[in-house]
């Protein structure tokens, strides 16, 4: 589509303002174009019509839980009351919002079963970065600067040695076993005086729970690590299992996963921390704290031991409100009931999938909220890759699921209902499915020229590197 | 069951399916020691018991007039933006690494960059980052990057926000790069050159915002040409609406800026208690293998049709893991969405009327509160939309007056740790009025007279 820029229409020039020194100005006029209000709007209704969405397509994306996100969360997230706050605004002025972050604050730290929650990371890696950064200053303050190194296992999500190394420290993988567990003898080797500590989620990226979690929570508190929860993938066990209880001492939430804020075409998301006692002191600041007036944000004055400010402010507020509002509508039955209907779903369509002779990658274990599956067996008869089979799936009006990742499954797709799909979504998913596989077998062109139905096709994204051409 | 399909009709057929009797055993293979049957947290509600609990919530917000900025400010938000942004579409699509299913988010995010490399006269932005701090810190870590013949370390001026050097503490902490701090006149809210020019540390870079923490304007080509001398890469601090007015940091000194940074809550992001704000970061074209975050470029799908994607995704977590240029995983997608539409429907003339009206009323209130007996200016310098006054009084008690008058007076210094206890930072946006001014000034007025009365 052309863009905005092309719909300009001529205005006058403006007087430069008085009292302000030539030299400080901008000189020639401001290279932004003037469409019209109906011309803007036009534009961007017809972009919209251009994604996907929740809203609009089956979003089957694993570990991105792509659940519903309810409209009331909304509407009541961006009250005046709340959505015109300048975050300047002294306590006493902002008591409702404070009450409400208060509350959630106390619900996540129940719901992980730790101690202490901070709501402040703007985002899941930002959390990760908080998390790794507590472990840090704890093991600094027990005059111990030689743990340089983090533990992750093999094929862990990519912002987890991201962060660990944003945080100044190596990282070093842990394989798994064939059922897709940790390799306790592997963990045994890389444990050591330099480990600070291991970043897992569970379940494991694979889809499956670590059922040895309690063994190694024990093996690596006994070398002097801590343990980190990536909650990417809370929606399995939510209101089921609490990281805390699995021997977790510092973890992340993702609010845009689990608690259903909308993903928004990649963020703003909340990365909430929550933290065992020994790790509380060192949490972000602000923190919501309560006293005698109420409610209040407490900052590094009340929280000397804190690693500081992740970010300008308190948090991803109107992100925050939507999650309360969420947790609120659910209360404790609706929470428990999304881990039993996400996992629900996730083991129907895996069953039914393999119906359709997809394999699984690990037939043996039941799903958590999300499965692999491998698609090395069409590539290798048919040549398709498993690229193709979510490429053709978008002509059927549903999203791809994550492809090829976990990065050690060959040719796989990661696959995530969530709960909030009906039965009549998946069966119509595994109906697509066994049709793109019957597609592989008599006429892959197809495929490989998939999508064919979309705005675009195939876009070359070779060249789109090699040109740059990233402004207009 | 909110949100949730399944009659149990459907949850049997399904159980069945699987193999299982029930819910619970979906669970078997999780150790029964770990599993827990309560939570602390209160029964759910109906969607009408929830709508009124929290506009009760909402509600016990009072109503202010906004003079109150310090980096993030309540400019006029077109109806159409959020109209547009809220669709479901838009609110409800996933990050666009299916480029053939998120042309409308890619467009959008191209269209931003764009915007963002108008406003700066940079080559390259990025899809945005979490805000304008982090945006800094994420600059500081790519100019090290870029300059790894230099210490690892960063020129800090004392004019940056103390909120934003926080961020910069905490991050740049992390890798233990040096924070370097730059001294302000307190007489003229300016940055101190050294006259020696650096000693032996020789930082990587240096921070140069263009509106002081006092709402001074810098002289930025000054400030400029001396970090060019002393070989450091420059990194600009802009506001968008300035940028409306002010001179783009790619004019700035003789050869421009090389990295420029800022925070884009103004374009059309509600202020929200404090977030979620978006922050934007550009570059010359050289440097962009180290810029972190998202980047869409244009290109050609099979049949020659433009279309977008994202690109250089070598740089980035996701692929390259533990070398990523950041672990940042995402933009600030709909936030992005919004600022560029907002950028649409204001145009360039609308974005320039709000900024010169700011600038007029920010002016004007800044004599109206100098002519009031008591108070002072502190710097004397020319200002775009925001001053520091000071009182006679302590701000901190004056900004607790005047929410009864229904006006939030705007930042007391001593919040940040800074200034003298009168000292208080007024900001004004094209929300206001010339009335608004008026009763600001008149209520401060007759709170000094209360004072001097009660003193007498």
């Amino acid at each position: 589509m052309e863009l905005i820029f092309g719909l300009d229409h001529k205005r006058p020039e403006r007087e430069p303002p008085e009292g302000i020194p030539v030299s400080l100005l901008r000189q020639g006029r401001l290279p932004l174009p003037n469409p019209s209000e109906l011309e803007v709007l036009r534009h961007y209704t017809r972009l919209s019509q251009q994604n996907f969405s929740v809203d609009t397509q089956f979003y089957p994306l694993g570990s991105c839980t792509m659940k519903y996100n309810p409209r009331i969360a909304h509407e009541l997230a961006v009250q005046r009351g709340f959505s015109r706050l300048h975050p300047a605004t002294p306590a006493r002025a902002q008591q409702g919002l404070l009450q409400c972050l208060w509350e959630l604050q106390e619900w996540l730290t129940a719901l992980t079963g730790m101690a202490a929650a901070s709501l402040t990371p703007a985002a899941g890696a930002q959390g990760e970065l908080a998390g790794v950064a507590m472990i840090r200053a704890y093991h600094r303050r027990l005059g111990d600067s030689g743990r340089t190194r983090f533990l992750i296992p093999q094929g862990a999500h990519g912002t987890n040695p991201a962060s660990a190394r944003m945080a100044g420290f190596d990282v070093s993988e842990i394989p798994c076993g064939p059922e897709g567990d940790m390799d306790l003898e592997a963990l045994d080797r890389a444990l050591g005086p330099d480990v600070a500590g291991i970043m897992l989620t569970n379940p494991s990226v694979l889809g499956t729970f670590e059922r040895q979690i309690a063994e190694v929570a024990r093996r690596v508190h006994a070398a002097g690590g801590l343990l980190y929860y990536d909650g990417a993938n809370l929606n399995a066990i939510l209101g089921r299992v609490k990281p805390g209880v699995m021997g977790f001492d510092a973890m992340h939430l993702n609010l845009h996963k689990t608690f259903a804020t909308p993903h928004g075409g990649g963020g703003p998301g909340s990365g909430v921390v929550a933290v065992s006692a020994a790790l509380e002191p060192y949490l972000p600041v602000p923190r919501v704290g309560r006293d005698s007036c109420g409610w209040c944000w407490e900052t590094r004055r009340n929280h000397p031991d804190s690693i500081g400010q992740l970010g300008g402010y308190g948090g991803s507020v109107a992100v925050l409100l939507r999650a309360h509002a969420y947790i609120r509508r659910l209360g404790a039955k609706g929470l428990r009931r999304v881990s039993a209907y996400a996992a629900l779903n996730a083991n129907y369509l895996l069953k039914e999938l393999q119906r359709a002779g997809y394999l699984a990658a690990f037939p043996q274990r039941r799903a958590g909220h999300e499965f692999v599956l491998s698609l090395q067996d069409l590539r290798e008869t048919t040549g398709v890759r498993a690229l193709d089979v979510v490429k053709r799936l978008l002509d059927f009006g549903i999203h791809a699921p994550t492809v090829y990742f976990p990065q050690l499954v060959p040719e796989c797709l990661l696959v995530e209902p969530t709960e909030t799909e009906s039965r009549a979504t998946l069966d119509r998913f595994v109906a697509v499915m066994a049709k793109i596989r019957r597609e592989a077998m008599e006429t892959p062109e197809i495929l490989f020229g998939a999508p064919h139905h979309l705005p675009v096709k195939r876009l070359d994204e070779a060249l789109a590197a090699r040109r740059l051409e990233v402004a207009g | 069951m909110p949100y949730i399909p399944h009659d149990p009709d459907e949850t049997a057929v399904m159980l069945a399916t699987v193999g299982l009797d029930s819910l619970d055993a979906l669970f078997d293979e999780i150790p029964a020691a770990l599993q827990c049957d309560v939570l602390e947290i209160p029964d759910g509600i109906s969607e009408r018991a929830l709508r009124r609990e929290m506009e009760h919530r909402a509600a016990q917000q009072p109503d202010l007039r906004c003079f109150a900025g310090g980096g993030v400010y309540a400019h006029h938000i077109p109806a159409l933006v959020w109209e547009i942004a809220g669709r479901g579409e838009f609110y409800s699509a996933y990050t666009p690494y299916q480029p053939e299913a998120s042309q409308g988010t890619l467009q959008t995010l191209y269209e931003f960059q764009s915007c963002i490399t108008r406003l700066t006269g940079m080559d390259i932005s990025n899809a945005s980052l979490h805000d304008g701090p982090t945006a800094l810190a994420e600059a500081c870590l790519m100019a090290l990057r870029l300059r790894q013949d230099r210490n690892r370390a960063i020129l800090v001026p004392a004019t940056l926000w103390p909120h934003w050097r926080a961020v910069l503490e905490t991050i740049l902490g992390l890798q233990d790069i040096q924070l370097v701090l730059l001294p302000m006149d307190p007489g003229t809210g300016r940055l101190i050159l050294p006259e020696q020019g650096l000693d032996e540390r020789e930082p990587a870079a240096m921070i140069i915002p263009q509106i002081g923490i006092f709402g001074v304007l810098e002289d930025v080509d000054t400030l400029s040409l001396w970090a060019e001398q002393q070989g450091l890469l420059r990194i600009a601090v802009c506001s968008p609406y300035a940028l409306a007015m002010l001179k783009p940091p790619v004019e700035w000194g003789e050869r421009g800026v090389d990295i420029a940074v800022g925070e884009a809550q103004p374009l059309g992001v509600p202020l929200s208690g404090g977030g979620p704000y978006l922050g934007f970061l550009a570059c010359r074209r050289d440097h962009v293998r180290q810029l972190p975050g998202r980047l869409v470029a244009k290109t050609v799908d099979r049949e020659g049709r433009e279309g977008y994607c994202l690109t250089l995704q070598a740089r980035e977590q996701h692929i390259r893991r533990g070398k990523a240029t950041s672990n940042i995983c995402t933009s600030q997608g709909l936030l992005v969405t919004a600022a560029t539409i907002h950028m649409g429907a204001l145009g360039a003339d609308g974005l320039q009327q709000a900024a010169w009206e700011s600038h007029r009323l920010a002016v004007r209130l800044q004599s109206l509160l100098l002519d009031i007996p008591g108070v002072q200016g502190t710097c004397p310098g020319p200002i775009f939309q925001e001053f520091a006054v000071r009182f006679p009084l302590p701000a901190r008690y004056l900004q607790d007056r005047l929410l009864e008058a229904g006006i939030l007076a705007g930042i007391p210094l001593q919040d940040w740790g800074m200034g003298e206890d009168g000292d208080m930072l007024v900001a004004c946006t094209e929300l206001l009025d010339d009335q608004d001014l008026e009763e600001y000034a008149a209520a401060i007025r007759q709170i000094l007279q209360e004072g001097r009365l009660a003193w007498n």
